[in-house]
């Protein structure tokens, strides 16, 4: 469904993608786990059409993807939710969800998507009024993710959807990411929680400094003493 | 008690004006942070093509009004993509210069297209005043007419941002570009509408003050310009509420300078207000004490 071919991506003269390669098969919960500075953030942004790759290629549904505009991107169905979740913060809850359907025409359809938001996720239906900037860390990253959804994307991409979050929270935000998958969301899955993400994810790749260093399955991954020792403490 | 009433009653005309003009300045910093120093030319731009909308159009006030705004706009809209537009990733400063720049070019335009003269602004609307109070108080129909405008543009403009999708991606975007982006928000549009807006107030208040004091000129935009921007700093720059609040008080502050005092010390009064908040409280009566974002 998604593939990255050869990706170089520099900011200025640091060289921070040297040449990664990654797959996603429609269906699949992929992770991309690595450190601090190892260019998770740089991969998601983009696959979303933020920053522009000096070579290689994202191709989408065999589409080319490098050279388009990202309004164009999320309307082939690709929707992110950032790292720091930034949400709006002087919108409503009921007004970010609607700028995630920005480029939706059918009223009926984004009422019938809201619907389904608010079903997921009861908190954001008691707080729609409310400003953005008033939600708590835990329900800014539904709201994110709420927000992601509302263009009903055919690929998610979530950035570091645990950060900062109780550990109660992050069992709750991945059993919800396991749910959406299910619903039939394919999922790109950024994380430092190596052992959360591990734990739901199909497959797995591992970034250091710019370079994938390993992939596979997931499970597999999670048992190999390489991993054990670098991301799961030990 | 007279002189307060009729020295309130022109400050809420002149405030109006300036508060119309203060809009411009704070929604296209609110969006990307620039001072748009030619926002008083645009607003002369407006004021002549009202007066030509009257004299050579014949058109009435109000489609006159329209005209001049969607003139306004469209100029707005031209000075934001051939010269803040490419300038979207240099340092503030470069624009800021820019923005100087364009202001002097199109002054200097101006008085090279319009000639240096004053002309003067055609009557659209029969000028009546009303007396009261035992005639020691004056209201013209045409500061009625600049306060009416006024209110009736601040609910359409209140309505598009608070309401429509539009202005709902206006808000988004100027809280957070990247996040706007993700949503499929074509950042670029929604900056260029953003001008639009603020220019067509900016042609309306051009139109007000040519009724206002009946005369027009290519310079007639720099000094209400450097008000209506004391007035967005007042209030707030960047807060929509802030620059309506900034203008009427500015303009209030100064006719009771004037009235009670002299006109000579209007203006030192109005940039020693400026000097004021900024030492004071920088962030301007609504703002709030926010360290800025990164
Ligand atoms: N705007 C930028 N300008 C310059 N360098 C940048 C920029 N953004 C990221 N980098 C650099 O690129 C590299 C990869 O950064 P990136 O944000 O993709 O990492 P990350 O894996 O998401 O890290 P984290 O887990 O901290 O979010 C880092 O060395 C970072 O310093
Ligand atoms: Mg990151």
């Amino acid at each position: 469904m998604l593939k990255i071919e050869n990706l170089d991506v520099y900011y200025g003269a640091i060289h921070a993608l040297k040449g990664i390669s990654l797959e996603l098969n429609e269906g699949e919960i992929v992770t991309l786990i690595g450190a601090n500075g190892a260019g998770k953030t740089t991969t998601l942004q983009t696959i979303s059409g933020l920053i522009r790759p000096k070579n290689g290629s994202i191709t989408f549904q065999g589409q080319e993807l490098t050279q388009r505009p990202a309004q164009e991107i999320v309307k082939m169905g690709i929707s992110q939710v950032p790292e720091g979740r930034r949400v709006f913060a002087n919108l409503t809850v009921l007004e970010n969800l609607e700028m995630g359907a920005y480029l939706r025409k059918d009223k009926e359809g984004i009422k019938a998507t809201l619907e389904k938001v608010y079903a997921r996720f009861p908190r954001l239906r008691e707080r729609k009024k409310q400003l953005a900037g008033t939600l708590s860390g835990g329900e800014q990253q539904m709201l994110a993710m709420g927000r992601a959804l509302m263009s009903q994307p055919t690929l998610l991409l979530l950035d570091e959807p645990s950060m900062g979050l109780a550990p109660i929270l992050v069992q709750e935000i991945f059993s919800i990411i396991q749910e959406i998958n299910k619903a039939g969301t394919t999922i790109l899955l950024v994380e430092q929680n190596a052992h959360m993400a591990l734990s739901i994810a199909h497959r797995a790749y591992i970034l250091e400094t710019g370079r994938i260093v390993a992939s596979g399955d997931a499970k597999e991954l999670a048992e190999s003493e390489q991993v054990k020792k670098a991301y799961l403490g030990g | 008690m007279e002189t307060f009433i009729a020295q309130l009653l022109n400050g809420l005309s002149l405030g109006s004006i300036y508060a119309l003009i203060a809009l411009g300045y704070t929604m296209v910093y609110g969006i990307i942070q620039l001072i748009n120093f030619a926002h008083g030319e645009v607003l002369m731009i407006g004021a002549y093509a009202g007066y030509f909308a009257v004299t050579i159009l014949k058109l009435n006030f109000f489609a006159a009004l329209l005209f001049a705004m969607v003139v306004s706009a469209l100029f707005g809209m031209i000075i934001e993509r051939i010269a803040y537009k490419p300038l979207r990733r240099s340092t503030r400063l470069a624009v800021l210069i820019t923005a100087i720049g364009v202001s002097l070019f199109l002054q200097n335009g101006g008085l090279q297209v319009f000639g240096t003269d004053y002309i003067s602004f055609p009557q659209a609307i029969p000028r009546v005043t009303y007396k009261f109070l035992d005639g020691n108080v004056t209201i013209t129909s045409h500061q009625i007419l600049i306060l009416l405008v006024t209110i009736a543009m601040m609910l359409i403009l209140q309505y598009i941002v608070q309401k429509t999708k539009i202005g709902k991606a206006m808000r988004a975007v100027s809280y957070d570009k990247d996040a706007a982006l993700l949503m499929g928000i074509d950042v670029d549009s929604v900056i260029s509408v953003t001008f639009a807006l603020g220019s067509a107030l900016a042609a309306v208040a051009g139109v007000l003050l040519g009724m206002y004091y009946q005369t027009i000129h290519p310079l007639m935009g720099v000094m209400p310009g450097l008000k209506a921007f004391v007035a967005a700093v007042l209030g707030g720059i960047g807060i929509i509420p802030g620059a309506m609040a900034g203008g009427f008080l500015l303009g209030i502050i100064e006719a009771l300078v004037s009235g009670y005092w002299s006109t000579t010390f209007r203006d030192v009064v109005v940039f020693g207000l400026l000097i004021l908040i900024l030492i004071v409280k920088p962030v301007g009566l609504l703002g709030k004490d926010t360290r800025e974002k990164v």
